[in-house]
Parts: C-alpha cells; sequence; structure tokens
C-alpha cells in the first residue's frame, strides 16, 4: 500500500512537464522544489540536530552568489560553478558550526542572524565583486552536454534531480548511526554526551551538510532566475524556510517537502487575492497559530491520526526541544 | 581630532536611545526568558505614534512622545497577557518562534497603514546646529539625548526603589522562590513586558524625528537591542546602559572612519565576537538584573 503510493508519487513527479504544461505552472514547481531543498537543509540543523539557524539565507546567498560569480566573471559552465557553490557554503556552514554551536539556544540564533546580516552587508558594499544593490544580472542557463536546461521542463528535471538528492542524503543520514546522533543531542545533550557521543563533530557536521545543501538550493536559484542580488539575503526567505519546516513537521523526512510545497503554492495562489503584504501579515499570524494549534507540523500530525492513537511520529516532538 | 569630537557626541546621542532599546530587551529576555524578535516592532510603533501623534492630530512634541509610551505599554501588556502567558512553560524555542510571527504580522500591518514611503516627523525645534567649538550638534539632537537620559533614570528608579522593581528583581534572581514568597509572576511578566515595550516605543518616538519613519526601521533596531544586551549581559541594567552608548559610539567611529556602508555591521560583529569570547557579557561579574 505504501509502496503503492510511493510509486505513484514518484511516477506523478517524473511526469509532471507532461500533464502540467502550463509554464506558470511549471515555474511554481521549480520554485517549490528549490524551496525544498532548502527546507530539508533547515529542517537537518533544526528539526533533527535542534538548532535553529536564522541565518540561513546566508547558505542559500554564498551558493547564489559563488554560482553567479563563477560562471559571469570567470566563464566557468554550470557543474563546476554549483559544485564551488556547494563547497564555498559547506565552508562557511563548518565555520560557523566551529565558532557559534558551543553556544545553544538564543545565542546560537543570534550569531546565525548576525553572520547572515554581515555577508549580507559585504554583498551591498563590495561594488567591484557583487555589483552592489544592482545585483548580477544574465547568469547563464546550465548545459547538459550539448543540451541546454534553458527550458522550463528540462529546468524542472534538474531541480528535481536536486531535490531527490537532498531527499537521499537527508534520508541516508538520518537513518544512520549519525542521525540517531543528532536525535540524542537534540533530546538530551548531557546524557547523550556521557555515553560517548562528540557533541562539537556532530553539530559541526550537522551544520556543513545542512549549509552545502542550502548552497545547492541557492545555485539552482541563481541560474534559474537567471539574476542575483543582495535581495536573495533577505530576511523573507529564513522566515519562509522556518514556516516551511515548523508547519510540514520538523524532524521528518517528508514534512519540509509538504511544506514547500504547500507555501509556494499557497501564495501563488492567493495571489490574485491579496497584496505581498497582506500575505506576509498572514504569514506572521499563521506561525502564532501553528505554534498554539499545530505544534507537531502537518505530517506528524496526518501519521498520527492515521495510526489511529496519537503517538508521536518518530523523531518528532511537541514544540522545538 | 575635531571630527573625533563630533563623532563621540553624534554616538552618545545615538548611543542614549540604543540603551533605552537595550534595557526594554535586557529585561524581557532576562526576566521572562523570552527572545523578543518583535522589540524592534515596538520601536517602529513609537515612531509612527509620534507621526500620527504631531503630524495628524496636531499634539505637542513631549505629548507625542508621551502617547508612543503609553501606546507602546498597552500592546506590549496586550501581547503578553494573550501570547506569551499562555507559552509561560514552554520551551525558549517556543515563545521565539511567537515573537518572529509577530515581528512580521506587525512589520506587514505598519506597510500596509502607512504605506512603504519614509515619513518625516515634524518637530518644533530650529534646524540650525548649535555650534560649540569644533562640535556642531543639532538642538533636536540634545532634546533626544536628555529625554532619553531622562528615561533610563526612570527606569533606575523603577526597577530600584519600587516594589514593582523588588519584584522584578526577585522573579529574575529565581522565579520559584519570588512566586513562593508572594510574588505575582504573571503580572510581574505582563509589567515587565509593558515596560520594556514602552522604552523601545519611546526610543522610536525619540529618534524617528532625527532620522525618518519606515515600516523596517525596527528590523535593525532589533538587532541593535540584542547587540546591546549581549554587550552588557543579560539582565544587567548598567550593562545595558553602558552597552547602549558603547555602540552608537562605535557605529558612529565604524562610519566614520571606516566606511559608513559598513556601519550596521558593527552591531553584528559586536553579537559575533562578545558571544564567542565572553558570552556573559562585557560587564557580567554574574547574571542578575541592577
Amino acid at each position: 500500500m505504501r509502496a503503492l503510493g510511493r510509486g505513484l508519487l514518484a511516477a506523478a513527479l517524473v511526469t509532471l512537464p507532461l500533464w502540467l504544461a502550463d509554464p506558470y505552472y511549471l515555474h511554481v514547481a521549480i520554485m517549490a522544489g528549490i524551496f525544498g531543498v532548502l527546507a530539508l537543509s533547515l529542517n537537518l540543523l533544526l528539526g533533527y540536530a535542534g538548532q535553529l539557524s536564522l541565518g540561513h539565507a546566508a547558505f542559500f546567498g554564498i551558493g547564489a552568489y559563488t554560482s553567479a560569480l563563477l560562471t559571469l566573471k570567470c566563464l566557468w559552465s554550470f557543474w563546476p560553478a554549483l559544485a564551488a557553490a556547494i563547497a564555498l557554503a559547506a565552508a562557511a556552514g563548518w565555520l560557523i558550526g566551529r565558532l557559534a554551536l558551543k553556544l545553544r539556544g538564543a545565542y546560537f540564533v543570534l550569531v546565525t542572524i548576525s553572520f547572515a546580516g554581515v555577508i549580507s552587508l559585504v554583498s551591498v558594499n563590495w561594488i567591484e565583486l557583487t555589483n552592489g544593490p544592482l545585483g548580477l544580472p544574465g547568469v547563464p542557463a546550465p548545459d547538459l552536454g550539448p543540451w541546454s536546461l534553458r527550458t522550463k521542463p528540462a529546468y524542472y528535471y534538474l531541480v528535481l534531480s536536486g531535490v531527490a538528492l537532498s531527499y537521499a542524503v537527508c534520508r541516508r543520514l538520518v537513518r544512520s548511526r549519525i542521525g540517531r546522533a543528532f536525535v540524542a543531542l537534540r533530546e538530551n545533550e548531557p546524557l547523550a554526551e556521557s555515553i560517548g557521543v562528540d557533541v562539537t563533530h556532530y553539530l559541526v557536521l550537522a551544520a556543513v551538510v545542512s549549509a552545502a545543501m542550502a548552497g545547492l538550493g541557492g545555485s539552482l536559484y541563481a541560474h534559474y532566475t537567471r539574476f542575483v542580488s543582495p535581495e536573495v539575503f533577505l530576511f523573507t526567505y529564513t522566515v519562509t524556510m522556518v514556516i516551511m519546516v515548523i508547519a510540514g513537521g520538523k524532524g521528518t523526512l517528508a514534512g519540509p517537502l509538504v511544506g514547500a510545497v504547500l507555501f509556494t503554492v499557497l501564495p501563488e495562489a492567493l495571489r490574485a487575492a491579496a497584496s505581498w503584504q497582506w500575505q506576509m501579515l498572514a504569514y506572521g499570524l499563521l506561525l502564532v497559530l501553528l505554534v498554539f494549534f499545530l505544534p507537531r507540523g502537518i505530517v506528524p500530525q496526518i501519521v498520527a491520526s492515521f495510526s489511529g492513537h496519537p503517538r508521536s511520529a518518530p523523531g518528532s516532538r511537541a514544540p522545538l526541544r | 581630532m575635531d571630527q573625533l569630537l563630533q563623532h563621540l557626541v553624534n554616538g552618545l546621542v545615538l548611543g542614549g536611545t540604543y540603551a533605552l532599546l537595550g534595557i526594554g530587551l535586557t529585561l524581557i529576555f532576562g526576566l521572562m526568558n523570552v527572545v523578543n524578535f518583535a522589540h524592534g516592532e515596538f520601536y517602529t510603533l513609537g515612531a509612527y505614534v509620534a507621526f500620527a501623534g504631531i503630524a495628524l492630530a496636531g499634539l505637542n512634541f513631549n505629548l507625542a512622545i508621551l502617547a508612543a509610551i503609553v501606546v507602546g505599554a498597552a500592546l506590549g501588556w496586550l501581547c503578553e497577557v494573550t501570547l506569551l502567558r499562555p507559552l509561560r512553560n514552554e520551551s525558549i524555542d517556543t515563545t521565539m518562534l511567537v515573537m518572529i510571527g509577530v515581528w512580521i504580522a506587525m512589520q506587514n500591518g505598519e506597510l500596509l497603514v502607512w504605506g512603504g514611503v519614509a515619513k518625516s516627523i515634524p518637530h518644533p525645534y530650529p534646524t540650525a546646529p548649535l555650534v560649540m567649538g569644533p562640535v556642531a550638534i543639532a538642538p533636536l539632537r540634545i532634546i533626544v539625548l536628555v529625554l532619553a537620559v531622562g528615561l533610563i533614570a526612570s527606569s533606575w528608579l523603577l526597577i530600584h526603589q519600587t516594589k514593582l522593581g523588588r519584584a522584578m528583581r526577585a522573579t529574575f534572581q529565581d522565579r520559584d522562590t519570588a512566586a513562593l514568597m508572594g510574588v505575582s509572576i504573571g503580572r510581574v511578566h505582563a509589567a515587565t513586558f509593558a515596560f520594556g515595550s514602552a522604552l523601545a516605543s519611546a526610543a522610536g518616538a525619540l529618534l524617528g524625528p532625527v532620522f525618518l519613519a519606515y515600516p523596517s526601521m525596527g528590523d535593525l533596531a532589533s538587532l541593535k537591542a540584542f547587540s546591546v544586551v549581549i554587550l552588557g549581559g543579560l539582565g544587567n541594567l548598567t550593562g545595558a546602559t553602558v552597552g547602549g552608548l558603547l555602540l552608537g559610539i562605535a557605529e558612529e567611529l565604524g562610519a566614520g572612519y571606516i566606511s559608513s556602508g559598513y556601519r550596521d555591521a558593527v552591531g553584528f560583529v559586536i553579537i559575533i565576537l562578545v558571544l564567542l569570547l565572553r558570552p556573559s557579557g562585557l560587564f557580567a561579574r554574574q547574571e542578575r538584573i541592577g
């Protein structure tokens, strides 16, 4: 039954450009995929390792700028630039992990915000490199051998592979010894440490993998919109990721993806009905309501209601601890 | 040298309002253990109340600032009673998420009400600067500094000389014991949040006329308030006062001697460095209020 459901879902995703040919819908699907990668990335740190990063837009932006600059100024092709974007974001994740993960809770959050703030100011002020607030137009579309991935269906498959890769990495990590160490640290750090879990090692690892995935998302974004500006560092992106993870269900594999699809499609659907400010206002209220009424998120709630008794879904727990 | 004095004076004016922001946040953060990301929104609120009071209702300058304080306190109280009180026993992350939600909602609400265009708040003081030797300073800035110092002094009196202040200090030191001694924790929390929000609102009303009022002005204010709290240590009133003044001066010097584009980076760098090198704050012997 579950295997059938998964097969159908996979088939639907792979054939999506065939039955959803409208470029606008494909655009929404691509953006949902990019945000899916970002939400998976944040979930690794927030949902499994239990550390809230509010500087995730920094890793996203670093990925986007690295990829854009290397293809524009050094004329690299897309694939090595993508690899470099992932590597540089991972390096930034390592740095933040090394420096900040001895701090916990609010202090960790503040360091991540400050880091994102500094990076954002650098992107505005280092005009020779980044072209300042004007941004970098004309980022080239990627190629795959002789084919250009310029068209929306082609780009959809690229993003879908990115999501699949990120999902596979998360799944492999979470179900391994490493993932169990993450959860142990989240649930009870002194206890985990007392049985020999190396706190710094595992938290830095979580930060590096998470940042690398955000870098992947950034690169995919840069080559899709073909334009990068300091707006990639906007706090709105971080908030969107947080809402996607919390609403979908932190500490679950499917949750962030469900959240990403929901919160990409919903604003688009509401676009005609309400202006952007109203939507952001609704986002804020929604975040408050979620904490009050659906603290574990959509996916754990569904799992709990289907299994007939309110057991907690594996790896999930009431509000963020 | 002349430049240096000028920067110091400008930094002092900024620093006074940063201290107000910092005192409010350090009380909320230290006493209630709430990471109040909406703090800067109360600052924005204060600036818009001042704008509405002076430009639309024709209030006088001082009355408008008083109005900002009252509105800030009322909304802070409402926020505590409706949102934070039910979550008092939840983890710090839960309340943090709620405050992030409040932040986004308030900011976009302000954007909807006032529009995205920055508003200039009129004030009755002459624009020609007073020149004293090498230093030129606008009369408005002197008034702002004087009012900020007055508000800081009142906060000191409130914390150290009143019964409420004693209850707040007791709650900070040990909430359970304070409750056993008959301190109403609910009332102390509501009062603390209202008081902290009122101070943030006052800071906005004071600095609004110096600069401009716009919906996203609270983002930087929040981060500056956090820098001040981290610099001064959690729940440390002296630390927040000195930290605020130091941050104001450091920003002016940074903008003057390094690059004005990186003015706001000073606060971020302070947060990172202090948290990494001296997490309890520069002035903390131990974490306590007062």
